[in-house]
């Protein structure tokens, strides 16, 4: 009973923050922007304007779901969750601090630990795609379609740098479980071991979660909204709930991966995870207000001509540094 | 490659320390610039008298027709005005003005002038015809900034 207890509260704790952080997210992004742009951003609903994303998420609610009179109504409909919940689940194998004692049980500070975590999480991003291809078919438009074309080729390129950039590190610390990887970050983080996996996971991590400079699939000044030109009210946003998660949840997997996770002096573990997930999204944030977008053919020429021979290139030397050096 | 987004990363960063530039409205309100050109103003002379003679010469260089009068004759004992004659009616139908300000040029005693005021927003379309009480001003030196539009040398071509 307490073991159920446990796991609830867990999960509850988990993808409750997960989803609140994902919608703060979009303050966050507001307020980087305006910052970046020497303006103010949304600062009129609550303190500085945090409870906008709440007031957005009420309005949205309130807003007519618009159908296409073509679209496949079942699978348009549908699509938006089969974004949104690859994307929460993904988020289950990280571990988001060290063990805790309650109930007087002690409990690890992740959903989930399986000992193929990293494998799981290509996996669920790999799902994810789906919902953007499935919705921009379903709706039966030329800009979704043109979108989830793009975002379908841009996933298959850019997710075989990004495995192989996490290689590199599952090859030093042997093991595929992200609460194993953290603890062989006792020492030092693996960011002084990989740097070149480190940058290349960064750049690939652009072009999973379709930010920019690699956010072809919902190109505006072409593709009008990309995937989502056709979705309205919850559904679309589900949308973007399920793209912020999933830019919090590989923001994750890199302070998993290379940042050390959730060690760090005196903060407690949580504390320290969230800094260095919300180092990652000012990152993102930060790069988006700087970068023109790609080109489709540079896009494709980078991910395939430079990306990919680095990566491999970073996973040779790193399995010739692990044979020799030990 | 990376050197160019390194600098263009620097260049943004910048600009996150500078004074930000936008003005936040409904709490702050800007001074407008002498000649902007807002809601129309009656204004009267320092012993009290409306400026307007009813001449309508405003009605007249109006573009859009905007501008209604009817003037009457004074009564010698109790002038309303300067003149012969004053506006017993003056209607602007603010819906339909362009605030070109081609009245306020007009005008031979500088009795019309737009003011600065520009929050004069209305929830029915009838709110926006102003009826000669809801332009007259009660003492023309209350509105400093209705004076300093015009050199009154130029302005006033009747008197």
């Amino acid at each position: 009973m307490a073991n159920l207890l446990i796991i609830l509260g867990k999960v509850l704790v988990g993808f409750g923050g997960l989803l609140l952080l994902a919608a703060y997210m979009t303050w966050m992004e507001r307020r980087v922007f305006a910052l970046i742009q020497v303006r103010v951003g949304p600062n009129r609903v609550g303190p500085s304007g945090l409870l906008q994303p709440i007031a957005d998420g009420i309005k949205l609610m309130f807003k007519e779901t618009i159908i296409p009179a073509q679209a496949d109504k079942v699978i348009y409909l549908l699509a938006p969750a089969v974004t949104l919940i690859p994307a929460l689940a993904a988020f289950a194998v990280v571990p988001f601090g060290d063990s805790v004692t309650v109930l007087g049980q002690k409990v690890d500070l992740v959903l989930a630990d399986i000992n193929v975590g990293i494998l799981y999480i290509f996996a669920m991003a790999g799902i994810g795609v789906y919902g953007i291809v499935l919705g921009s078919w379903a709706s039966n438009s030329k800009y979704p379609l043109l979108g989830g074309l793009r975002s379908a080729a841009q996933l298959i390129s850019y997710e075989l740098s990004l495995g192989m950039s996490l290689l590199g590190v599952v090859m030093i610390s042997g093991t595929l479980s992200l609460k194993g990887i953290v603890e062989g970050q006792a020492g030092m983080p693996y960011i002084v071991l990989q740097p070149l996996g480190f940058l290349l996971f960064v750049i690939c991590m652009l072009a999973e979660t379709n930010r920019a400079p690699f956010d072809l699939p919902e190109a505006e000044s072409e593709l009008t909204g990309g995937f989502h030109t056709e979705y309205s009210s919850m559904h679309f946003a589900v949308y973007s709930i399920a793209e912020y998660c999933s830019m919090i949840t590989l923001s994750a997997v890199g302070a998993t991966f290379f940042l050390g996770g959730w060690r760090g002096p005196l903060l407690p573990p949580v504390v320290w995870f969230l800094i260095k997930v919300l180092a990652f999204m000012f990152f993102f944030m930060w790069l988006r207000a700087s970068t023109p977008r790609l080109r489709y053919d540079q896009l494709m020429g980078f991910g395939w001509k430079v990306l990919l021979p680095l990566s491999i290139l970073n996973v040779m030397l790193t399995a010739g540094a692990v044979v020799f050096l030990g | 490659m990376l050197g160019e987004i390194c600098r263009g990363l620097w260049l943004t960063i910048k600009h996150s320390f500078k004074n930000r530039v936008t003005v936040q409205y409904p709490d702050v309100k800007e001074e407008m610039p002498v000649g902007y050109r807002g809601l129309h103003k009656l204004l009267r002379w320092e012993d009290g008298l409306e400026r307007c003679v009813g001449c309508k010469l405003c009605s007249a260089a109006c573009p859009v027709d905007c501008i209604y009068v009817e003037s009457e004759e004074n009564d010698p004992e109790a002038p309303t005005s300067k003149g012969e004659r004053y506006a017993s009616i003056y209607e602007i139908n603010e819906l339909r003005c362009i605030f070109c300000g081609y009245c306020e040029e007009a005008c031979p005693v500088g009795a019309v002038v737009l003011g600065n005021e520009y929050e004069f927003c209305q929830d029915d379309r009838g709110k926006f015809l102003y009826e000669k009480g809801d332009l007259l001003v009660e003492r023309t030196e209350d509105h400093p900034e209705l004076h300093a539009r015009y050199d009154e040398k130029n302005l006033l071509t009747y008197v």
